[in-house]
């Protein structure tokens, strides 16, 4: 039976309207809804279906950040994980936090955890990287299944459909492996409140990225976060004609 | 010791014309016939770079793709390598070829289009280079900084790479095609004895057949979203779609609902299209699905509810039932 580590990502909200600082450092957190990123509730979910499935037999969730990633652990926790790693990094140093740090921490929890599959979502909805799981599979020198919309797992001989540009991949590979969630592998549970409870009791263990020997120094340098160019407003027209009129004014058609 | 007169080369070029020194190579996305579209934008990406640009086609028997690759002008030198090891364009299979590369010639930039397989490919390509990968580049400041959309394409963002090799991915639409004109690079053959990857094992792709233009390429899109209330009634955005030889994507909604396959999906998580014109029916508009479509270049929308904000986004909206306007649309054009 399969150990299985999840990473989860504390991230804004993904209903909330961002707002980019004034002095254009980056966009404004505090006081902001965050919740946890929407494909990692989906590697959560496909993490605790292969325990009911009997097919993994321990699940981990790490996550990498600020205190109030505990949170987000957390959720997890209550979703069915069984315990918790929380990698903290604060301050600036998690301003310029990037892939290549996660997944040299994520590569190492999985080698000293022994875990058999990492799953990760494909990307995250605050820096849109979609790096980390490959970056992850890359460090370990394991295979990778990206943007999977299906996982097959037969004694750890994976099946795995992917999404692809023009359709779907069907590709085999045997564990220990890198998965990364689609929208489309599953449909997230809620957590319910005596699952929540119960979350409380689960452990947590707390620890830095020295303790494992990663080097967060960053890689790039954040020279301004802006507003995108706002489009200007258009008009509201009565019916289709003044539509085909407009189209062909424009030349579009 | 040649690498250290490198890296002092390297060091001193800060100083003068950096762009002299730089070397890039573009993974050229194929599919064993043809260049894909995306991989004509990396070029002008990579143009835009400076410096010499070298294009790897790699796969099972794509020679074509290759001399193709040639005509491209700008570019200086072609690798071919073909090889059964890389059927299915795995990252696993891929990966050590590209670090061979790059070892041997000392590239400063690794580039390929950020489609599915870009991205796939890429970031295990920079993990193994031990440097930070940038994705889903819409603009080149300079060799080292770039721009890039963060929070489904809500902010921008400029960032400059510390690392000695930059490996990115690059958003199509936001570069022109480089025609395969007027090229005359030369082509050379690179060994392919050992690259067979036990790792992952391909079986198949099933892709969606369509007659119609590919959607992140095409001038003119039209997009359904929960409002078709079946998957039937896409038949209506169909109909109009030929009449203006239009690609058809959808909104997550309607993608979730079944109403359409997955790969028509454009947004933040499916794809990112910027056509001359773009024509929403029955999509309200999420912060999700604009970040794939607001910079085209005109947007229409047709919604019954005038509060939707995907009005706020569009040049030209009909407040009207679709199954009445879009008909209509089709009828008179």
């Amino acid at each position: 039976m399969a150990r299985v580590l999840v990473g989860v990502k504390r991230v804004i909200d993904y209903a909330v309207k961002i707002r980019v600082k004034p002095d254009k450092s980056g966009v404004i957190t505090d006081g902001i809804k965050h919740s946890m990123n929407p494909f990692d509730e989906i590697a959560v979910e496909e993490a605790v279906r292969m325990k009911e499935k009997k097919i993994a037999q321990e699940i981990i969730a790490v996550s990498c950040g600020p205190t109030q990633s505990q949170d987000t652990i957390r959720t997890a926790l209550a979703m069915g994980v069984d315990r918790g790693i929380h990698v903290e990094i604060s301050g600036p140093e998690y301003q310029t936090l990037q892939p290549i740090h996660v997944s040299k921490i994520l590569a190492k929890l999985a080698q000293d955890e022994k875990v058999d599959l990492v799953i990760l979502g494909k990307q995250a909805i605050d820096d849109d990287n979609n790096q980390t799981a490959q970056m992850t599979a890359g460090v370990l020198d394991w295979p990778s299944g990206t943007f999977c919309s299906k996982i097959e797992n037969n004694n750890g001989e994976l099946t795995i459909t992917r999404e692809i540009d023009g359709g779907l991949e069907i590709v085999k590979m045997k564990t220990p492996a890198v998965l990364s969630a689609d929208l489309r592998l599953n449909e997230p549970r809620y957590a319910t409140l005596p699952n929540i409870m119960k979350a409380k009791k689960k452990p947590i263990k707390k620890i830095t990225p020295k303790d494992l020997g990663v080097d967060v120094t960053p890689r790039i340098e954040i020279l301004s976060v802006e507003d995108p160019p706002v489009r200007q407003a258009g008009a509201i027209l009565p019916d289709v004609d003044t539509l085909i009129v407009k189209l062909k004014e424009s030349g579009h058609v | 010791m040649f690498s250290i007169c490198v890296k002092t080369l390297r060091a001193t070029s800060k100083f003068t014309s950096l762009a002299r020194y730089e070397s890039t190579l573009v993974i050229a996305e194929h599919n064993s016939k043809n260049l894909l579209p995306l991989t004509c934008n990396t070029l002008t990406a990579a143009k835009k770079i400076g410096g010499d640009i070298t294009v790897l086609v790699a796969g099972t028997k794509c020679q074509a793709v290759a001399q193709n690759a040639c005509k491209a002008k700008g570019v200086s030198k072609v690798f071919l390598a073909d090889s059964d090891a890389f059927k299915g364009f795995t990252a696993e299979s891929l990966t050590p070829l590209i670090l061979k590369l790059c070892n041997e010639h000392k590239f400063t930039h690794i580039l390929a289009g950020a489609s599915a397989f870009g991205k796939a490919l890429l970031p295990r390509v920079a993990a193994k280079l031990d440097v930070s990968p940038i994705s889903d580049v819409i603009n080149i400041k300079a060799s080292d900084t770039f721009i890039r959309t963060i929070y489904a394409g809500n902010a921008i963002q400029t960032l400059k790479s510390k690392d000695n090799v930059k490996v990115i991915s690059i958003r199509g639409t936001s570069f022109e095609l480089l025609p395969l004109e007027d090229g005359d690079a030369k082509c050379e053959t690179v060994p392919t004895d050992d690259y067979t990857s036990n790792q992952v094992e391909y079986v198949k792709q099933e892709l969606s057949k369509s007659d119609r233009p590919e959607l992140t390429s095409a001038k003119v899109v039209i997009s359904g979203g929960r409002g078709m209330k079946s998957g039937e009634n896409f038949q209506l955005l169909y109909t109009l779609a030929d009449k203006l030889n239009a690609a058809v994507g959808a909104s997550r909604a309607a993608v979730d609902a079944g109403f359409v396959p997955n790969d028509m999906q454009i947004g933040q998580t499916g794809k990112i299209v910027a056509p001359n014109l773009y024509i929403a029916v029955g999509i309200s508009g999420a912060i999700q699905h604009l970040a794939g479509m607001k910079d085209s270049k005109t947007i229409v929308a047709i919604n019954k509810d005038p509060e939707a904000p995907i009005f706020q986004v569009a040049d030209y909206g009909l407040v009207a039932d679709l199954f009445k306007a879009v008909p209509e649309l089709t009828e008179k054009l």
